[in-house]
């Protein structure tokens, strides 16, 4: 059974999109995901490094923020193109959320198509609601 | 929202709720539909909330919604009661448009226009996850965020005189890369001297109609048929990575409660935080400085090997349009110091302004508005009446009206291309779909927001150029 793992959504000027997952960690991989569409396909990549991922937010939404940002940054210093992020766990201290994951990729961006670029994760429209399972809503700045 | 008619293309949200100051709206009826569609309205009225903010919330005739801010939003603060948002500059810092006047005419380079496409796009690196061609340390990248364009010129990117004819000539002098992360670092350093994707881009153009002759003259242009280059590009990841840490230092440091939208976060002009902030931000507007003086370089590199010469390329000038400054201004009857933001705004001194350089400084600054795809792009000069109207600001681009998702519905990359060789305009890319987004179609009509800016006096119409060679990112 494939369920629905992410849908874009119309922006004047930037790229809105959906993610769903059972559970807030399955949510935030496919937000991963639909991020990574943006600029190129995540099924193409070989899956053959992983990298570990840690991000730290005094809410889910600048977690998030952050967590997606990983994947700029992962691109643009080591030329890191996203397959999947696994194994994705999410804490809650006193200070707020703590995430681990681990990319899975290639480290060789001029072996694949790009087709778009990312500029920045940003706060405008971001929801993260609990509905039975969760969906995360995203606007990225491109 | 309740919106006044102040007179033809002005708009006014009168003071209400936590507005501290009314917000402005420079448009026409055509372009105030748009902008009525998104959240511009809105964002500008936020804004007018923020404290110590003087004035008004001016809203550009090229705006749409933005992050905080709308884009195309200018608004100054006071440097002791008033604030400095990230939101308010953007993303992409610097974001800015340089241009070169040369000394062709089209029918010189007809005929080599394929040519010295191809041979920018094998010289200046394009796109996504392209690195540039340049290994640099990091204590090199630390050197460019502290010296700008003085830095590329010193090591043979371009020529002095280039720094004379940019925005702040080519160097902001409160950069301190001591307060840029690791990370931003870490992002800069394979990336500069790159173009880029999205709209960024770099045309060959040609002078279609000139306004006022006596100022095109002075700033170059002396023909209709005459050959320009504008090159439109930013401080890249660096400048992002810079936006993005300090959202998130602000926000953990001041909070966001009380905030209308997260991404006004801001904090005190004069705070410690504060001023890291916006030594940072000029640290990433030097970057960007520096890389649009290295692609300039390397085109005037390919017009000297496939046309037998550059010397006739003097640059214009070069404007940022994603950018907070010191500036000093006339509020009630007294210049004073403010912090001002123009995010998706751009600079637009009159006559006599002390930081435009001297050749220009009797007619108003050269203001550079960059078209979208295989439209025309615009050249105007500053205006003294800028400074009561907007702090001396005016558009920065034609502005998005459809999405981007939209826009790759209805286009092909491919097609465009062939579209606009029939216009007689010749397009190069790396990345057909990209240019599927860009499809001008997807923009305000450039022509209508200059129009707007000539009328109300924001800048002077000198002369409009439209495109004979596109390179994309």
């Amino acid at each position: 059974m494939t369920e629905e793992r992410f849908r874009f959504f119309e922006h004047t000027a930037d790229a809105k999109f959906q993610a769903y997952g059972r559970t807030i960690e399955e949510a935030f991989a496919n937000a991963a995901l639909a991020m990574a569409s943006l600029m190129w396909d995540p099924g193409t990549i070989a899956r053959k490094i992983q990298i570990p991922v840690s991000a730290r937010g005094h809410d889910l939404e600048q977690l998030l923020v952050r967590f997606l940002g990983e994947i700029l940054y992962l691109l643009e210093s080591r030329f890191f193109l996203l397959a999947s992020a696994e194994e994705i766990s999410i804490g809650k201290d006193d200070s707020g959320y703590a995430l681990e994951a681990g990319f899975w990729g290639d480290s060789n961006s001029n072996a694949y198509e790009i087709h778009g670029g990312v500029k920045a994760v940003t706060y405008n429209e971001m929801e993260i609601i609990k509905n039975g399972g969760y969906t995360v809503q995203v606007v990225v700045d491109v | 929202m309740e919106l006044h008619k102040v007179s033809d293309n002005v708009w006014e949200i009168p003071k209400q709720g936590d507005m501290r100051v009314p917000a402005v709206i420079y448009a026409s009826e055509k372009l105030l539909q748009s902008v009525r569609r998104d959240l511009t309205l809105t964002q500008a009225r936020n804004v007018a909330c923020l404290p110590g903010i003087q004035r008004m919330s001016y809203v550009m005739p090229d705006a749409h919604q933005g992050y905080g801010f709308p884009i195309g939003g200018v608004a100054a603060f006071d440097m002791d009661e008033g604030v400095i948002s990230p939101g308010g500059v953007g993303y992409d810092i610097n974001c800015g448009v340089r241009l070169l006047r040369t000394g062709f005419t089209a029918e010189e380079i007809s005929a080599k226009r394929k040519e010295l496409l191809a041979e920018i796009l094998k010289e200046v690196p394009a796109g996504v996850g392209k690195g540039g061609i340049t290994k640099l340390s990091r204590g090199v990248l630390l050197d460019i965020l502290s010296r700008g364009a003085e830095w590329a010129v010193e090591h043979g990117y371009g020529r002095k005189e280039d720094l004379l004819m940019t925005e702040e000539y080519g160097r902001m002098k409160d950069a301190d890369p001591a307060h840029v992360s690791a990370r931003a670092i870490e992002r800069g350093i394979p990336q500069l001297g790159t173009l880029g994707a999205g709209n960024h881009f770099l045309e060959i153009q040609k002078v279609s109609h000139i306004y006022d002759r006596e100022k095109a003259g002075v700033f170059g242009i002396e023909a209709e048929g005459q050959i320009t280059v504008m090159i439109h590009c930013g401080s890249r990841g660096l400048g992002h990575q810079v936006a993005s840490d300090y959202i998130e230092i602000m926000e953990n440091a001041c909070g966001i409660k009380g905030l209308p939208d997260r991404e006004l976060v801001n904090a005190p002009v004069r705070s410690k935080l504060g001023q890291q902030y916006y030594a940072s931000m000029c640290s990433a507007v030097n970057y960007a400085f520096a890389n649009r003086q290295m692609i300039a370089h390397w085109v005037r590199d390919v017009f000297a090997r496939v046309m037998g010469t550059s010397q006739g390329m003097r640059q214009i000038y070069d404007v940022c349009h994603n950018v907070a400054k010191i500036e000093r201004h006339m509020i009630g009857g007294r210049e004073q110091e403010v912090c001002i933001h123009r995010k998706g705004a751009t600079r637009s001194f009159g006559p006599g302004r002390p930081e435009i350089p001297a050749l220009y400084r009797p007619h108003g600054q050269p203001v550079l508005i960059p078209g979208s795809m295989g439209t025309a792009s615009y050249l105007l000069a500053g205006t003294a009446e800028a400074e009561e109207l907007s702090f001396s600001s005016t558009a920065h681009g034609a502005g998005r009206v459809m999405s981007r998702h939209e826009a790759l519905r209805r286009f092909r990359g491919e097609q465009i291309r062939d579209d606009l060789r029939k216009m007689g305009i010749e397009l190069q890319s790396t990345n057909w779909k990209g240019v599927a987004e860009e499809a001008s179609e997807a923009y305000k009509d450039v022509d209508e927001v200059v129009r707007v800016s000539h009328e109300v006096g924001l800048g002077g119409m000198v002369a409009r150029l439209v495109p004979v060679g596109v390179m994309k990112g």
